[in-house]
């Protein structure tokens, strides 16, 4: 496939790994953003083809990771209602709530549905005109302009048994967090590639200066990513801080102007609370005040539902690039992809499911070509 | 989550007033929402997250980048004398 194979080309990648050794000459950490990008970091075993002192840790990209445990629970409670049908993507089925999961929910006779795009739950609602069809929106801001364009349409189609629990976040209030927190390490991002193609990079402009803080904008295939980590690398060794693309077959500075508009007619920034991490200022997208009959949240009366996260689960940590997976006590053992304690060990491109998944310890660069 | 995959508009239609295409995934088959590339066309490579297409992929900017790998490839092999990868360039 044209724009997929040549960014796994095996000889390229050790070509870009051998310059990454030679570039660095002192110990980087870097975190690369997005959990798509953790998940090919770990699949291709691309840290093991990086030389020993440049350190990839792995950031808080992972909307299905993030989405705070009320959320969820909100989610369950609505999805519980005989009244309803439930619409999902189907990496939230698996997230563990305060006490089951979609998946244990739909078993229990609730309708549960797994939706490829969120413009088929308007099918879906057309089709069931008894029933409340309830679409759980998360995402960054790569899904924003999918979500916010399946509420337009309800609208313009005048579909009333429709809603949707938003959940959505934002990549650089989580990015300014990170960086603010007295223990930070990450001295250098990858940024999250298709995030900044809906949104561009201008955000991360005023990030790069005020920190001065290297930011490369990346895609997700071994080479991209390998690219992206030698431009970093490069402006850490040079003394630099500048906002780079390595991915500029997609992505412009300015983004998508389009799905920008639909994102600002329907959605209005908001304060969010992300799992494992808590409440970071203006890092989430709501409904607009003239969406507001959209809102499943408060037609179904579930704000009020609140939830404490299991304190064995150092997911927040993992999220923000403190902690490995394995250095959680509960990884690998109460903790798997088929127990899940956090959301990090749900999601595939979870940094705790990523590594679990991979057998850590056994990738080698071999894999680049025989598991791509 | 934010997984977006390129493929290749191959028709171009409407569904309930939204702009739609049939977009080929390597041989797959799939419906897009064009809403947010209003000029993409027939023929075009776009990125695809979630049935919405977001992104155009830029043919000449790939071109660069290979361009420039291709090129630290022969400055490596000047270094150390290894053999010609000989990948193409798209
Ligand atoms: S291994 Fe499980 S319990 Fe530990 S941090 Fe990851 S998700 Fe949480």
């Amino acid at each position: 496939m044209k724009y997929l194979d040549e960014y796994r080309d095996q000889q390229v990648a050790r070509k870009l790994a051998d310059e990454i050794q030679r570039a660095a000459t002192r110990r980087w950490v870097l975190m690369e953003v997005c959990g798509g990008q953790t998940h090919s970091i770990v699949k291709y075993g691309l840290d093991a083809l990086l030389p020993e002192n440049v350190e990839l840790v792995h950031g808080p990209g992972c909307p299905v990771c993030v989405t705070s445990l009320e959320m969820i629970d909100r989610a369950h409670a609505i999805a519980r209602r005989p009244d309803v049908i439930f619409c999902s993507f189907g990496d939230m089925l698996r997230v563990p709530g305060s006490n089951a999961d979609l998946f244990k929910i739909k078993a229990e006779g609730a309708n549960v549905r797994v939706v490829y795009s969120p413009l088929d739950c308007l099918k879906i609602a057309r089709a069931n005109p008894d029933k409340q069809v309830v679409f759980f929106a998360i995402g960054f801001e790569t899904t924003a302009p999918a979500n916010a364009m399946v509420v337009w349409q309800a609208r313009e189609q005048g579909i009333q048994n429709f809603s949707v629990l938003v959940s959505h976040v934002l990549v650089p209030p989580a990015v300014t967090a990170i960086l603010d927190a007295p223990d930070n390490r990450v001295q250098a991002f990858l940024g999250p590639g298709h995030v900044c193609a809906i949104a561009g990079w201008t955000e991360y402009e005023p990030i790069v200066g005020r920190y001065r803080v290297p930011i490369v904008i990346t895609g997700f295939e071994p080479i991209d990513i390998l690219q992206g980590v030698l431009m970093a690398v490069r402006q850490l060794e040079q003394g630099r801080a500048e906002l780079e693309n390595a991915y500029a077959r997609a992505v412009r500075r300015e983004g998508n102007p389009a799905a920008q508009q639909m994102i600002d007619r329907v959605f209005r920034v908001c304060d969010r609370a992300w799992r494992g991490i808590g409440i970071i200022p203006r890092s989430g997208f709501a409904l607009t005040d003239e969406f507001q009959q959209y809102d499943a949240g408060q037609i179904f009366g579930v704000e009020t539902i609140q939830s404490v996260e299991p304190a064995i689960c150092i997911s927040g940590q993992v999220l923000r690039g403190l902690k490995k997976p394995h250095d959680c006590p509960a990884f690998g053992k109460q903790c798997t992809p088929e127990t899940p304690l956090g959301a990090t060990m749900v999601s595939a491109e979870g940094a705790c499911a990523a590594y679990y998944n991979y057998g850590r310890h056994l990738v080698a660069a071999e894999s680049l070509v025989t598991r791509a | 989550m934010c997984l977006a995959i390129p493929g290749q508009i191959n028709g171009l239609h409407e569904n309930a007033g939204v702009p739609m295409a049939k977009i080929d995934f390597g041989g797959i088959t799939r419906e897009a929402c064009m809403s947010y590339l209003p000029d993409a066309i027939i023929g075009d490579y776009v990125l695809v997250h979630v049935g919405f297409a977001i992104s155009k992929l830029d043919a000449e900017e790939a071109a660069r980048t290979y361009q420039y790998l291709s090129e630290m490839d022969q400055l490596s092999e000047l270094d150390d004398g290894e053999e010609e990868t000989g990948h193409e360039v798209p």
